[in-house]
């Protein structure tokens, strides 16, 4: 295979920005803070080459801390440091006002433009206006030389979906000790998906840096198992997935056993807010819901650059400006699903690989994917994203 | 049929599960290593697939089922050795809310 360039260990081709933070991808953000604004920004994407967005259904009528964490999700995504500016695209009259995302994001001191539909006179005119922003952003992106950048300057995060039996003797482990590796590197690693942590989580706790990051752990579990109790149903209607019993998995303890393998060794730093930036180096765990996208969006936009997904049963999951580097379980599902995985871990299933080797494979390829190298979902336009809604829509 | 042929799990010494790492026929005679010293002969009782976890000792009615060294449920009624171990006979206690109030 044709290699662009000899990639030394821990050290990656990067892209600096204004605040010092440095990203993997120099993407233009077309950023709709509104589900009213969502095919606008899809329709700009269409007309400028090197922009991205992406759909959804949040940005009005909600209230308190569930409009805190939605705004929270806008403003990380256009400061997540794969992104070299945003276009903030709004519709005018909604409680998440574009103005204020914009206004939060400006302050990276990336270059940030913002769009009103109602202001600028409707669909036709905003798609012009914010084509026009987008190109001369892309240009300018397109004009930034790339830098040696060194491992300490990423927050991988990880994860896994549509996880199998396989997941916690393979993948899961072999991620642990990229994790590990990450932290030794000086870098950040994220841990996430709280409800996949329940009855896990006094091996976490074990690990914890001191008391109070101890005492969270548990504070975050209760909250999370609370949910279902109060609503009075069994959470393995949800979680356990039907898939995750195909493949084997009985509960949701024997899941997040299996899920934890994930955090490695290292200790537990600190656990953050979904959607918020880590303040401490070194394993820190984000408390997030087990849902793939929400979980992942909430990572990115809580500065991820890259982030490690492992699968048992497969999944196409992919983010609009981070590198998801797909990591299969076993190697039947490997073969299956070429199209989307792009790493198999089922060789230590078959004896063939160690968790150590497979670990090192993913680490380097880290490296690779860092500089430049497209992941499966990146190539497949898989551009999900999904805001974890803690409260009603009024 | 040499037990060989057949490939599984077990994770920690303390565990009453294993998981097998291929499809495994019913009645077949295997080997399951707990640690370098210690392993045993199970019969399987029904067929496992690949992934899926059996007893590899009796299991009790209401007591704990566990892997990784760790609990991942209750079992639901008496579970023989080589038995499949799955929802039908083991449940998951955390997050019931559908018990709040029967317990």
């Amino acid at each position: 295979m044709t290699k662009l360039v000899q990639i030394e260990e821990g050290k990656f081709l990067g892209y600096r920005r204004p605040d010092g933070k440095v990203g993997v991808r120099n993407h233009v953000l077309i950023l709709p803070t509104i589900t009213c604004a969502t095919q606008t920004a899809k329709q700009i994407t269409e007309l400028v080459h090197g922009t991205v967005s992406f759909i959804h259904q949040h940005g009005c009528a909600q209230v308190g801390i569930d409009y805190e964490q939605t705004f929270r999700t806008y403003v990380g995504m256009g400061k997540n440091p794969n992104v070299y500016g945003v276009v903030v695209l709004g519709l005018g009259c909604e409680t998440h006002q574009a103005k204020s995302v914009a206004a939060e994001i400006a302050k990276s001191g990336k270059p940030v433009i913002t769009v009103s539909i109602q202001d600028y006179g409707g669909t036709l005119t905003s798609i012009a206006e914010g084509a026009k922003a987008a190109t001369k952003l892309v240009q300018e992106a397109s004009a930034q030389m790339k830098e040696w950048c060194d491992f300490s300057e990423l927050i991988i995060g990880t994860e896994c979906g549509g996880s199998d039996a396989c997941s916690g003797l393979s993948a899961n482990p072999a991620v642990g000790a990229v994790s590990d590796m990450i932290v030794e590197n000086g870098g950040t690693s994220i841990l996430a998906e709280t409800t996949e942590l329940i009855g896990a989580e006094h091996l976490l706790a074990n690990r914890a840096k001191n008391d109070k990051v101890s005492k969270r752990v548990y504070e975050v579990i209760t909250a999370m198992e609370n949910r279902s109790i109060h609503m009075g149903v069994d959470i393995r209607t949800g979680n356990p997935s039907p898939g995750n019993i195909e493949g084997g998995l009985s509960s949701l303890e024997e899941k997040s056993l299996g899920a934890a393998n994930k955090a490695g060794k290292s200790p537990l730093n600190e656990i953050i807010d979904y959607a918020e930036e880590p303040n401490e180096k070194g394993l820190v765990w984000m408390d997030t819901p087990g849902h793939d996208i929400e979980q992942l969006t909430g990572m990115v936009a809580g500065g991820a650059q890259v982030v490690l997904f492992t699968s048992g049963r497969g999944t196409p999951t992919g983010s609009p400006i981070a590198p998801v580097i797909k990591i299969s379980t076993n190697t039947g599902m490997f073969d299956r699903m070429s199209e989307n995985m792009d790493l198999n871990a089922g060789t230590i299933i078959e004896g063939k690989e160690t968790v150590e080797e497979v670990g090192k494979r993913i680490f380097d390829e880290i490296g690779l994917v860092s500089s430049g190298k497209l992941t499966k979902a990146e190539i497949l336009k898989q551009h999900d994203f999904g805001i974890w809604r803690i409260g009603p829509t009024f | 049929m040499s037990e060989n042929l057949f490939r599984t799990i077990i994770m920690r010494p303390i565990d009453n599960v294993a998981v097998a790492l291929q499809d495994i026929p019913a009645g077949t005679q295997i080997e399951v290593t707990f640690s370098k010293k210690e392993s045993t002969m199970i019969k399987i009782k029904e067929a496992i697939t690949f992934g899926h976890k059996f007893a590899v000792r009796r299991i009790m009615k209401g007591t704990e089922i566990k892997k990784y060294g760790e609990v991942i449920g209750k079992a639901l009624r008496d579970i023989g050795e080589g038995e499949h171990v799955h929802v039908h006979n083991l449940e998951g206690t955390r997050g019931r809310g559908d018990k709040v109030g029967t317990d």
